[in-house]
């Protein structure tokens, strides 16, 4: 089902002072190469939690249409240069089309990256009431990519982040997944894990963390992964409202900006990917697609065209500073040394 | 509402944190050097870590109650990847030697009431 959100998102009044920022470094912010399409095919998710820059949740409805997911399939199958499908939502696995989108990426050779949640597989379908516990299963079968969200190794913040009782799901799906070899195959069937913070602050060092979730999570459940990506919290939409709600969003915004580092910038991920929001809107990355910033010459999936896509300006606005504070913030961690 | 009826201006502001630096418009060179030394004490990684220091300097910022350090140190903490658990356990720390410092005083006490006699 689709319906008109997206379209109807005013385009919010754009800052200059990241781009500023960036020019002022002695950066250029053109993208490097298109080798992975990022798709959003639902909002719906099992959860709704706090930092969730897409406000998705059990309510929500929006989903990618046939149309839209065929064509995709189609631009796949034409362009050999994108080698990786990136499906995320929502929880891309409640779209009623996930299984047969992954089964024919894969059958195309492409790299299939799921943002899963880890819950879902836990959870009944929102809508359905349909288990979901053969996703460790399938996504074994298929050979797909995971990476998920764990904000930390312990209980309190997880659930804080979360939601009540995520920690404990997430941890049985998490012992599923390595029992089918994610993550314990040295990268055969890779399962990254993501952190985020649980607040208005900056993620820990990268290496530092994943050394003590690695350690925390065998010693206490047995369990083991491959990489962990230290994310920061973007400051639109549901957290930027309890940034506000709590006081503290220019403070935030003071962090972010004064830990700009020009070699975190090198990196972002809007310099090798497009997003595909779920109404075949395009968008330089997740977080302009959910802030309504469409791509200006190839507005959507019908207009595809690799060569104008590569020459493209890529739209920034002040949560940009997110991607590019610190060591750097992107869907596969940090982008640069601190 | 007259001026005594206004409620009274924090002392210390959060804001004025940024400031600190600005101590060092007279004597430059000493605030240099306090910095220089700062920084290489509690934001290098050496044979503790900074996840370590900053766990120190928090149990620190609460047993000379300064409420720059606190708010300081609470960021510290939980950007080297600390949890409410750790920190809560460090500021116990600080108390549990603040309460033993005290109580060794005692001794003190007891040597001043032998010297009058009285124990």
């Amino acid at each position: 089902m689709e319906n008109s959100t997206a379209a109807t998102i005013p385009e919010a009044k754009v800052s200059t002072a990241f781009a500023n920022r960036v020019f002022h470094s002695g950066q250029d912010l053109k993208p490097t190469a298109l080798d992975t399409l990022q798709i959003n095919i639902t909002k719906l998710c099992n959860q709704a939690c706090v930092h969730c820059h897409v406000d998705s949740s059990p309510r929500r409805r929006e989903a990618m249409s046939d149309e839209t997911l065929d064509r995709i399939l189609a631009i796949l199958k034409a362009d050999d240069q994108i080698k990786t499908l990136d499906i995320t939502g929502g929880a891309p696995e409640l779209h009623a089309r996930f299984k047969d989108v992954v089964k024919e990426a894969r059958a195309l050779g492409k790299t299939v990256m799921i943002r899963h949640n880890l819950t879902v597989a836990q959870d009944p379908h929102p809508v359905t009431k349909e288990s979901m516990h053969d996703l460790p299963d399938f996504f074994a079968e298929y050979g797909v990519e995971i990476v998920s969200s764990l904000p930390y190794y312990q209980e309190f913040f997880t659930d804080k982040q979360r939601g009540s009782g995520v920690f404990k799901k997430s941890i049985t799906t998490l012992q599923q997944l390595n029992e089918r070899g994610f993550g314990t195959s040295g990268g055969e069937r890779v399962l990254n894990l993501v952190y985020n913070p649980v607040g208005a602050f900056l993620p820990p060092n990268q290496e530092d963390l994943e050394k003590t979730y690695k350690k925390h999570l065998k010693e206490n459940f047995g369990i083991s992964f491959d990489q962990l990506f230290a994310l920061t919290n973007m400051p639109i939409h549901r957290f930027k409202v309890q940034l506000k709600r709590l006081g503290t969003y220019e403070e935030y915004m003071e962090t972010l900006s004064g830990a700009f580092n020009p070699a975190a910038a090198k990196g972002i991920m809007c310099r090798n990917l497009v997003s595909v929001a779920y109404d075949g809107t395009l968008y330089d990355c997740d977080f302009n697609q959910v802030l309504g910033m469409k791509l200006r010459d190839v507005p959507d999936l019908q207009s595809w065209n690799r060569e104008k896509l590569l020459k493209r300006t890529i739209k920034t606005d002040d949560h940009c500073f997110g991607c590019t504070a610190g060591a750097g913030s992107s869907c596969g961690g940090n982008t640069a040394d601190e | 509402m007259s001026d005594s009826q206004k409620p009274a201006e924090p002392y210390y502001k959060q804001k004025d944190l940024k400031k600190f630096a600005e101590v060092g418009a007279f004597r430059p060179e000493l605030m240099e050097k306090f910095f220089d030394y700062y920084n290489s004490v509690v934001a290098t990684e050496g044979a503790l870590t900074k996840r370590e220091k900053s766990l120190i300097a928090l149990a620190v910022s609460h047993v000379k109650q300064c409420p720059y350090c606190i708010d300081a140190y609470t960021s510290s903490c939980l950007e080297n990847g600390s949890n409410p658990d750790e920190m809560t356990e460090a500021i116990h720390v600080g108390a549990a030697m603040e309460a033993g410092i005290n109580l060794v005083h005692g001794v003190q006490m007891q040597n001043a009431l032998r010297k009058k006699g009285a124990l």
